[in-house]
């Protein structure tokens, strides 16, 4: 059942919950992703987002949720400059990512610890967004839930495993997407969850046999 | 929100002896379980972001296209004898209305109510009509609930974006809600309420979203100011006992049934009504150059 809070609501820095929030909630996403706040950020704008983005403000948006800020965060317009205080190098450009949504962007960041993520999402109506594509994988990401992103080699019982561990503390999978590389390749999974999984848990799966690397992420923000 | 339709809203409200929204708080409070106190605080918060709004906007400011800004001002600053045109609450309505919309074109925060680009007309009407009742925060919120009550109800049974049913469906929606919360401040039954949501939402129907390079400010601030006047047209008359031929929830029905036939031109992709005028697509063209995108 809807609430009336997202009626009268959010509250949000204008002037498009698409083109606006919905971007703002792509970059902290993606911030998400990368593990942290990135070094560098080279952003490709598709269809509406190219034409309009000047207009709507959806790349000061973006840098805005790579930064950490929410969609109702007053620097929003003036994201550039705190990206220039933060460290964070931006590059903007207009590109064709072919057959995707309309409003989607992709975000090809350097990390921290200098490697490559590149994170593509699209901003899908009313300020809700799918993150399409993680790296080489194809995922189905909205940041509604609370999420874990395992990266784990392909090799049965993984994901047994990673299924298992969740059901000690009774954690509810809301959904869960599953991609590889290649047979034996380094493997995807994207697990959406209803309630938080614990850091000890997290800390658990990250040792375990087969996982690369785990990262939890909270619900995006809304207000 | 556990009701279906206007008629159930305000039946349920009747038999309880509330208005609208005290029962939309109390079912806020049932489904979440978020003590009232709190869903109180929270609805306090987004009244504060109206004000605000309403205050920065009247200061003036372009817009980051440059291609509005500055009516809010303009409409505040009309001498007493423009003013008088429309009198009050209106002109206050007008001024505010477009306030709200202006600080959403330039960036500046505001409450999506129902939507971003219709989030100026619920503060306009509600604030305007508020200083003239001399209505405390208490009733302010309760209006919002009740507003938010009818937004949901239109949410469920037809649609509140301009993508899936043109501008009927967001500034038509927030005239309707708006009309809703203003009966309500003004001492209207809660039929009177669902009453004025029908006559706005009659007022609104058909109308298109049509937006100049495809951004939320050409028509959308001044279409804000124009519902903002449908709205307390459709009060007035509701509080006067005049009711729609059509019941309301029939006209939320019409509402989405009317969207759904909208052609996909004039459903937010810039592709027909003004968008497409002479003066729209040079406007439009202007924009991609600056963007760096080929015309």
């Amino acid at each position: 059942m809807g609430s009336v809070f997202q009626i009268i609501g959010p509250i949000m820095v204008g002037p498009s919950s698409s083109h606006t929030a919905g971007a703002v909630r792509l970059g902290l996403a993606s911030r998400a992703i990368a593990g942290g706040q990135p070094r560098s950020a080279r952003i490709l704008l598709h269809g509406s987002f190219a034409q309009t983005y000047r207009g709507h403000g959806t790349d000061v948006a973006l840098v805005a949720g790579l930064l950490g800020m929410t969609p109702d965060d007053e620097r929003i317009p003036d994201s550039m400059k705190w990206a220039a205080e933060a460290g964070l190098e931006v590059h903007i450009e207009p590109a064709d990512l072919g057959d995707v949504h309309p409003n989607t962007a992709k975000m090809e960041l350097t990390t921290a610890s200098g490697s490559i993520v590149e994170v593509t999402g699209s901003s899908v109506g009313g300020g809700a967004i799918v993150i399409t594509r993680i790296g080489k994988f194809d995922v189905a990401f909205t940041g509604e839930n609370h999420a874990l992103i395992v990266a784990y080699t392909d090799q049965p019982g993984v994901i047994a495993r990673i299924t298992s561990l969740l059901a000690t503390e009774d954690v509810n999978i809301a959904t869960m997407n599953v991609s590889r590389e290649a047979r034996h390749g380094t493997a995807l999974a994207i697990i959406q969850l209803d309630q938080a999984a614990s850091p000890e848990l997290t800390a658990v799966l990250s040792r375990m046999n087969g996982i690369r690397s785990t990262i939890s992420l909270p619900p995006l923000a809304v207000s | 929100m556990q009701a279906i339709s206007l008629q159930e809203l305000a039946a349920s409200a009747s038999s309880l002896g509330v208005n609208i929204g005290v029962l939309a708080r109390e079912w806020e409070w049932q489904e979440t379980g978020e003590p009232v106190e709190s869903l109180n605080e929270r609805m306090r918060d987004r009244l504060q972001v109206m004000r605000d709004a309403v205050a920065r906007g009247l200061g003036g400011g372009r817009s980051r296209s440059g291609l509005t800004g500055g009516d809010a001002r303009l409409m505040r600053q009309a001498p007493e004898a423009v003013r008088a045109i429309g009198g009050e609450p209106l002109c206050s309505a007008i001024s505010y209305a477009l306030a709200v919309s202006e600080v959403n074109a330039c960036m500046g925060r505001i409450v999506a109510a129902p939507t971003a680009g219709s989030c100026g007309i619920i503060p306009g009407v509600l604030l305007a009509v508020g200083e003239r009742l001399g209505s405390g925060d208490d009733e302010l919120i309760e209006a919002l609930f009740a507003a938010g009550a009818i937004g949901s109800v239109i949410e469920r049974k037809s649609t509140l974006s301009g993508a899936a049913g043109g501008c009927q469906a967001e500034c038509g929606s927030a005239a309707a809600m708006a009309a809703a919360a203003v009966v309500q401040l003004s001492g209207g039954s809660p039929e009177q309420c669902i009453q004025a949501v029908a006559l706005a939402l009659k007022g609104m129907l058909g109308l298109v979203c049509d937006p100049v390079a495809g951004l939320v400010e050409v028509p959308c601030i001044k279409r804000n100011a124009i519902s903002s006047s449908v709205s307390l047209a459709a009060a007035s008359m509701a509080m006067a006992g005049i009711r729609s031929v059509i019941p309301p929830d029939e006209v939320i029905d019409a509402m989405g049934a009317v969207g759904r036939d909208l052609p996909v031109s004039l459903r937010e992709t810039a592709g027909g009504g003004l968008a497409v005028t002479p003066t729209g697509r040079r406007i439009a063209k202007e924009q991609l150059r600056q963007a760096g995108v080929e015309a």
